[in-house]
Parts: C-alpha cells; structure tokens; sequence
C-alpha cells in the first residue's frame, strides 16, 4: 500500500508523459505547446506535493498560535516563479506560431517542411 | 562598502535593467549605442572581476546581505571568470563592430526591442554563470533562453520561425527536466545552494533520488548545450538567425550550459555518489566521440556556409565534452580552455560570414566562387579563423587540442582510439575548409551573379566590394586574437587550470 499512498507522485509522472507524447507525437504546433504546458505543470505538482508536511498547514504565522505545523513555503515559492517562466515561454511559444500561420499559411509541421523543401 | 564589493551582482543587474530602458530609445542609433555602452560595461566588470578572482581564489556575494545557505549566493570562481570574460566580449564586440550587419537584417522599429533582448541574453548568460544557487541557475536560463528565441526569431527567412519553435520546445523541455532534477535534489537535501548541497549530500542515506536526479539534469543540460544526439535545434537556429546573434550565440550560449552540467557533475554528483566518475565518463564518452565524427561528417556534405559552421559547433562541443569526460586535471583543462579558444575561432568565422553577408545574398557555397578576389581582407580573417578552428600551431586551436590530445592519451589504450577520432576530425576540418577555400580562392564567378538572380533584368550587375571597414577591423580584432592567445595562452591556461583544479579539488 506504500506505493499507492504516494499517489501525488503517480499522477505526476502520469501528467509528465502525457505532455510529453504530445509534444514528440503531434505535428499540429498549437496541440504541441499546449503538450508542452502539461509537461510544465506536472513539474509544478511535483514541487507543491514535496513541500506538504504531514498534518502541516498553510505557513501564515500567527499571533498566538505557537504550536502548529506549517508546509514548506520555499517550494511554493519556488514554482511561482517556475510558473510564470512556463507563462513567458506559452506567450513567445504562441506568437511564434502566429507569425509561422502568417508566414507559411499553415501550422501542421509537416506541412511546413514540405513547404521549406520546395523552395 | 565600495563598490568593487559589490560587482558580482552589478554584473547582472546592469544588463538587466537597462534593457527595458533601451526600448524606449526611438531615436537612430540610440538603442544600439545604449547597448554597446551597456555591454561594454558589463565587460569591464567582467575584467576587474577576473582580477579579483586570480588574486583572491573566488568572490563570494550574498544577495541583500542575506548569508549563503539560506539567501542566494553568487559567486566568482576561475572557472566563471573565464566565461564571464567569453560572453561579455562576444556580446561587446559582435554589438560594437556588428551594428551595420544588424540595420541591414533588422528593420529600425524593430531594433530597440532587438536590442533589449539582446541586453536580456546576456544579463541571463551572465547571471547564470555568478549565480550560486541551482534555482536561480534555472530562472537564468530561462532568461537568457528566451532572449535567445526572440533574437534568432529575427532572422530575416522565414525558416528561422520554425528553426525557433523547435528550439523553444526542445530548450524548455532540457530545462524542465533541469528543474526536475532541482526539485529532486532539494527533497532529499533541503538546499539549493550548490556549495551547500555538496555538504549536506553526505548525509543523505537513500541516494536513489539523488542517482534519477542527475540523469534529469544530465540530459537537460546536455540538450541546451546541444551535446550529441540532443544537438538538432541547434544548426537551423545558428543558421537562420541575424549573423550577429549567431556570432554571439556561437561563441557563449552552449558552453555556459556546459559549464552548469560541469559544476553539477564534478561538485555535486561526484563526491557523493559511488562509482559515478566512472559511469560519468562511460556516458559521455561515446557520445563526445560519437558527436565530434558525425558532426564534422555532415559538415563535410553541407553546402551551407552558416548550417555548416554550426555543424562544426556540435563537434566542437564533442571535444569539450571529451576533455571533461576524462575526469582528470589535463583534460578538464584542456575541455574548458577549448571553450575560451573555441569562442575566438567561431566568433572570428561568424564574423568574416557577416561580413560576407554584407555583399553577397545567398551564403551556398555553389555562389561564393571567386569572392576571395573580390574581398580578399574577409577572406584572410575566415583563413585565420578556420586555421585555428582546424587546429594549426601558432593559432589558439592548436593549444587546445594539444592538451585534449595529451590528456586523452593518459588514458591508454582508450586514449589511442580517442586520438584517433580527434585526428580523423580535424582531418575532416581540413577537408571542410578546404572545399570553402578552394570555392572563394579558385573558383569561377557562378553564372547567374554572385547576387543569386537578383540581378536579373537589370543591365548594371552591382559591384561587389570589400565589407564595411569598421566591420572588417572587427574581424580582424577577433582573427588576430586567435593567433595572439596561440602564441600567448597564460591567461585562459591559468583559469583553466585553477578552474580544473577547483572542480577536482572536491573529489575524495
């Protein structure tokens, strides 16, 4: 049963690969970010479920209150700053396929290879 | 405090803080000249930090005077003095003598945003090589990366939009499995910084987490620094970007992710993990030597000036790789000074490439007959840059190699193999640029122009002259600094080899 109760960590590895395929297997550019983003948040989640501490709750100290126990608030912190990174990346990774759409008039991959072979 | 205390910090946060400044500079010129002046400064601090480095050993910073485990530590050590040095000089001189290639490929509205991306590159190059802690190595990375996309973005084809989003994809994907590897690390150790986790790893009993964890950030550093087989965003992005940005991404991008996965490997994961040396140079190896034959091979076929100068990137970071992988004195030395020499040699061809790019369209080697002729002082540059990329005595390659080659044989019968392939590839070097040369120096004008067609329906064919003089003395700077650090290599020696030493010094 120990290894059902680290379930957090099986969803992780299990949303991990599913963006993962998406990004190698789709040639559509949009379904690969959007694979790409999924990749992204599973890190997330993997960050959030090492900062839980057993019975802990949110870090907000306060007055009074001596004997809690709190999560890590360092983790949290960290992916907040990993999020808007993953954010920044979907932003350039999107105007990069609207300048491709423009450009070449498609954003399946494949098209686009036959198109730059052609010339 | 005075303010030499306080250069490593300064040394990020000029960049960074002046980009947003340059894009309000409409007026022409001013967004270049507030770069260059940026970039010269952020030269200089690189300049008075080596001082200190080489009196001092290393420079320690803590951020807001918040001390090291628990605030966020820069530090300055031989090896970072060295590739501060790489990427602030790149970036000055490809912006100082680069700025009439640039208003050539980039419209003027566009370049004070150009240019603030290029400030945001090297304010991550940088921060990534001062920073002392694995989380802010990340937030760097991801800085410097997505500069880079945007600026290779700006190549003038189209392809370079594609050649972007592969890189985009391929860079978050390494960098993600880098934070993976991060967070994997802090569960087990409760630390970011690396001088701290060193310690603390020691007491780590259940070293399993730690084992996945460098294979995380083994493979994605490996794939931003573009070792072999993870190399394939790198020739379109080298080759469809602005010829300055390549000048610049050639010479520093991919050995500041190689020297993160150094710092990792032999700080880290070496001292803390059993047998992992062994396994270490078990892995890359093969790849090192796979990456340095296949790379100068497909060189040898590619008829693209720029796609086969970043082929021969790929195999030149195979020989970095090599040099680290040996695991010893002389060959970490020799790998991170082919880093210092390998950035003289790619920026001067890169150089020479956009000088040429200046008069001629289209780069195919089928178009470039007989332009030696027309000008011959950036022909003369690329010679030089391609003697020191092969290797040749008197020129900064031929230093590098030879320690590569005098480590490598330290190692036996191995050794003898590995020689072996570095000789076939450099041979293959020769070959490559004896097919530029032979084009440039002994062949015919192609038929239709050296201005691919253009020229068509036009009675006047136009003149094709020497590049831009201030662009060639750019050049020129670069090409004879290879041969001056050939015949004079004590400063990149030293840091290379308190740097090597450094790096080792930890292991048991």
């Amino acid at each position: 049963m120990e290894l059902l109760g680290l379930y957090n960590y099986w969803a992780y590895v299990a949303i991990l690969m599913i963006g993962f395929y998406a990004v190698i297997a789709k040639s559509n550019l949009i379904k690969k970010l959007i694979g790409l983003s999924i990749f992204q948040s599973a890190v997330f989640l993997l960050y959030i479920t090492m900062d839980k501490v057993d019975g802990g709750t949110a870090p907000i100290i306060q007055a009074g209150v001596s004997d809690q126990i709190y999560s890590n608030p360092l983790p949290q912190v960290l992916i907040l700053t990993a999020i808007v990174v993953g954010i920044s990346t979907m932003a350039l990774g999107l105007a990069i396929v609207v300048r491709i759409k423009e450009s070449y008039g498609t954003i399946e991959e494949d098209q686009i290879h036959l198109l730059d072979q052609r010339k | 405090m005075s303010i030499h205390q306080h250069l490593p910090a300064l040394q990020v946060v000029v960049p960074m803080l002046i980009a947003p400044l340059v894009i309000l500079m409409r007026g022409r010129g001013l967004a270049w000249a507030m770069a260059t002046a940026t970039s010269v400064m952020a030269f200089i601090i690189a300049v008075s930090l080596t001082n200190a480095v080489v009196e001092a050993g290393s420079v320690s910073y803590a951020m807001g005077s918040w001390q090291a485990p628990y605030g966020i530590e820069l530090r300055v050590t031989a090896f970072s003095a060295l590739l501060l040095l790489i990427v602030t000089a790149a970036s000055t001189i490809t912006l100082l003598f680069g700025k009439q290639s640039i208003d050539s490929q980039i419209e003027q509205h566009r370049q004070p945003m150009f240019y603030a991306a290029w400030l945001l590159a090297l304010a991550g190059l940088v921060g990534i090589v001062v920073a002392g802690d694995a989380f802010n190595i990340f937030v760097f990375m991801e800085v410097s990366s997505l500069a880079s996309y945007i600026l290779i973005a700006a190549g003038p084809n189209r392809q370079a939009m594609p050649s972007v989003f592969k890189y985009l994809v391929m860079g978050t994907i390494g960098a993600t499995f880098y934070l993976i590897g991060v967070g994997l690390i802090y569960m087990m150790t409760g630390t970011l910084n690396l001088a701290d986790m060193e310690v603390r790893l020691q007491e780590v009993h259940d070293l399993k987490p730690i084992v996945v964890a460098a294979g995380f950030i083994t493979v994605g550093l490996a794939l931003k620094a573009a070792v072999f087989p993870l190399h394939v965003w790198l020739p379109n992005s080298y080759t469809y970007a602005p010829h300055m940005v390549t000048a610049f991404f050639a010479a520093c991008a991919t050995k500041v992710s190689l020297f993160v996965l150094l710092r990792f490997e032999f700080l880290v994961f070496q001292p803390n993990l059993v047998d992992y040396a062994g396994q270490f140079t078990a892995f890359l190896i093969p790849l090192a030597v796979i990456g340095i034959l296949f790379a100068s091979g497909v060189a040898l076929f590619e008829t693209h000036l720029k796609r086969l100068l970043a082929y021969s990137s790929v195999a030149q970071v195979g020989y970095i790789l090599l040099g680290a992988s040996m695991a010893t004195a002389a060959g970490l030395t020799a790998g991170i000074m082919h880093m210092f020499n390998h950035a003289l040699a790619k920026g001067a061809l890169f150089l020479a490439i956009a000088c040429l790019a200046t008069q001629v369209s289209n780069l195919r080697l089928n178009k470039l007959g007989g332009i030696a002729r027309k000008m011959p002082w950036t022909m003369a540059a690329f010679v030089v840059g391609g003697l020191s990329l092969v290797g040749i005595p008197g020129t900064a390659g031929f230093i590098s190699k030879w320690l590569l080659i005098s480590a490598v044989l330290e190692k036996g019968t191995l050794g003898i193999f590995l020689v072996v392939a570095v000789l076939a590839s450099s041979l293959m070097a020769v070959v490559y640029f004896w097919r530029i040369v032979e084009v440039a120096y002994f062949g015919d004008a192609p038929a239709d122009g050296l201005t691919d067609g253009l020229t068509e329906g036009l009675t006047e064919q136009p003149v094709l002259q020497e590049a831009p003089k201030w662009m060639l003395f750019g050049t020129w700077f670069v090409a004879l600094a290879n041969i001056y650090y050939g015949l004079n290599p004590s400063l990149p020696l030293l840091l290379s080899s308190q740097a090597a030493s450094n790096l080792l010094g930890q292991l048991p």
